[in-house]
């Protein structure tokens, strides 16, 4: 068998264990093994890569692969999970930029029209992700302001930017000896990744992220193409699917179309003022406790404030004392709970809540009826019954979980400022909800103190 | 067998498989599909060896091997995290 076939081969491995991997993770049972086969298959493309007969010299190769590990492993071990988002956004970043410095090294004197097409495509794909993810870290991490950044003439800019990314991509193609051609696209690109997510505020993030997720998967594809390499088209691709489908269902999720979250920051919405009647019922600890001993269903709906006050390890502790009690104790998830999709799941699952209490949002509102008391912790908007019954809420025919069916609704929260999106919310002025007063983190110690 | 058309093709089988497997994973796994897929679009590593060894030009050897090095964090740090959180997925006892 030549090394050629053997490569070949070697790649048609790597992307059967790629899927077979993904299939995995379809159940959180499987997940980690599907994970280990994905790796496994990401060995087998490297070691078949390592084979090439073309390559001269190993040394630098090795020495590249042993450092970006290194990197990767003390990364991995030490972010904190709440940090998750920015971790993601700053390896799609990074995955954007292998793209375009693959792309650009695949350029040689002799390289036909299509090929050339394939490149400039990788280059621009992995130059737009690489910037746009770094902002997006940027934003997430706080390291720079995460509101929108708009300014009167942004459409034309972008627009300027955009017909100079096309211009010099055609010039580049038709000229591909000069170089200036490229490292304007190059610029452009970089540039342009920018200009795209400054303008997105830090609450749309998760679809941002979810986006240039796909983005990192389609420049891989472009590489693939560039370079002509199945493995890197089959496995590209399966990160672009990925990427989009998760940009689905968080837009769907805010009830936002996708140009919507692109194109406008969500501070551009009219402040309207719903007047909402009823009056704020605060409740003690004291009491609260009574009514959560006698109770015999709760349903927990958690948001990032949890995260934040770093209570999600009380909130565990006060689920072991409800079901002690002889209680069932549900946690309902919006899809946007967290900053990016799922990561309300992670933080519960890493506080030892098993997945099978953690319900998504169209299995928990089904059964809200037959729940005597609902806990919402750190939550605002995705409680909002405005959703569903105030037409002019900017909110309005976002899907939300409907606390306000439950017989009680427990609010805990810090004071009566409103949420991120600034909108007012008329669930804690409803007859059923009672208001939680101060950090979320001591009025649950202060539940678990009455319970024992 | 490297003509584009033959490429394109692998493609769009590829993008079905991809929306119907995706589809499949459940929203409280989003997490770490997201960051596991990060890891495998680090499959760039594989064009990237094969361009920095080639030794044909120095230009495109260093090129080859900055690409190597990015995509290797993205490789390893991404498998070892999404490890890491799919240790914490457990079920109930009993």
């Amino acid at each position: 068998m030549s090394t050629e076939l053997i490569t070949q081969l070697g790649y048609v491995v790597a992307s059967g264990l790629f899927i077979f991997g993904l299939k995995m993770l379809g159940s959180p049972a499987t997940a980690r093994r599907g994970n280990m086969f994905s790796a496994l298959g990401m060995l087998v493309a490297i070691v078949a890569a390592l084979l090439d007969q073309g390559i001269v010299d190993f040394t630098w190769i090795v020495a590249g692969m042993l450092v970006g590990g290194a990197i990767g492993a003390v990364a991995a071990r030490a972010v904190a999970m709440t940090s998750m988002p920015e971790m993601v956004a700053l390896f799609n970043g990074l995955g954007g930029a292998a793209s375009l410095l693959v792309g650009w090294s695949a350029l040689s004197p002799d390289s036909g029209t299509v090929t050339l097409v394939t490149i400039v495509l990788s280059i621009l794909i992995g130059g737009v992700t690489l910037t746009g993810s770094l902002i997006a870290y940027g934003k997430l991490s706080e390291k720079i302001g995460s509101g929108a950044i708009t300014f009167s003439g942004q459409q034309i800019v972008n627009s300027l930017v955009v017909i100079g990314i096309l211009g010099g991509a055609v010039m580049f193609c038709l000229n591909p000896t000069d170089p200036n051609w490229l490292y304007m696209v190059i610029g452009l690109a970089l540039l342009f990744g920018i200009m795209a997510v400054i303008p997105i505020g830090g609450a749309d993030m998760p679809v941002v992220i979810s986006l240039l997720n796909s983005y990192s998967g389609l420049a891989a594809c472009a590489a693939g193409f560039a370079i002509n390499n199945n493995a890197l088209i089959v496995a590209g691709s399966l990160v672009g699917a990925s990427g989009i489908i998760l940009t689905q269902i968080m837009c769907k999720a805010m009830n936002r179309s996708l140009s919507n979250v692109l194109f406008s920051g969500f501070a551009s919405v009219s402040n309207e003022e719903t007047v909402v009647e009823g009056e704020i019922k605060p409740i003690t600890a004291d009491d609260a406790y009574y009514v959560l001993e006698a109770a015999t269903n709760v349903a927990i709906i958690p948001g990032y404030g949890m995260a934040v006050a770093q209570a999600q390890h009380v909130v565990k502790e006060l689920t072991e004392l409800l079901e002690k009690n002889g209680c069932e104790v549900n946690f309902g998830i919006h899809p946007v709970a967290g900053r990016m999709p799922g990561h309300m799941n992670v933080l519960l699952a890493e506080a030892d809540v098993p997945y099978d209490q953690l319900l998504e949002m169209d299995e928990i509102n089904p059964r809200m009826e037959t729940v005597d008391v609902a806990i919402v912790i750190g939550a605002n908007d995705v409680v909002n019954p405005a959703a569903r019954e105030v037409e002019s809420s900017p909110i309005y025919g976002m899907p939300v979980i409907n606390v306000a069916d439950a017989r009680t609704v427990f609010v805990l929260k810090r004071s009566m400022a409103s949420g991120f999106a600034g909108i007012e919310n008329p669930l804690f002025y409803k007859e059923n909800t009672r208001m939680l007063f101060g950090d979320a983190k001591e009025s649950i110690a202060t539940l678990i103190r009455e319970f024992s | 067998m490297s003509g584009a058309e033959y490429l394109l093709f692998i493609l769009m089988l590829s993008i079905f498989l991809g929306f119907e497997l995706i589809n499949k994973v459940p929203a409280t796994l989003h997490t770490p599909l997201m960051s596991g897929a990060n890891a495998v679009s680090g499959i760039t590593v594989v064009g990237a060896i094969s361009l920095a060894g080639t030794g044909s030009e120095t230009m495109a050897m260093w090129l080859g091997v900055g690409a190597v090095t990015l995509a290797s964090i993205n490789v390893v740090g991404g498998y070892l995290v999404t490890d890491r959180m799919l240790g914490f997925f457990k079920k109930k006892e009993g």
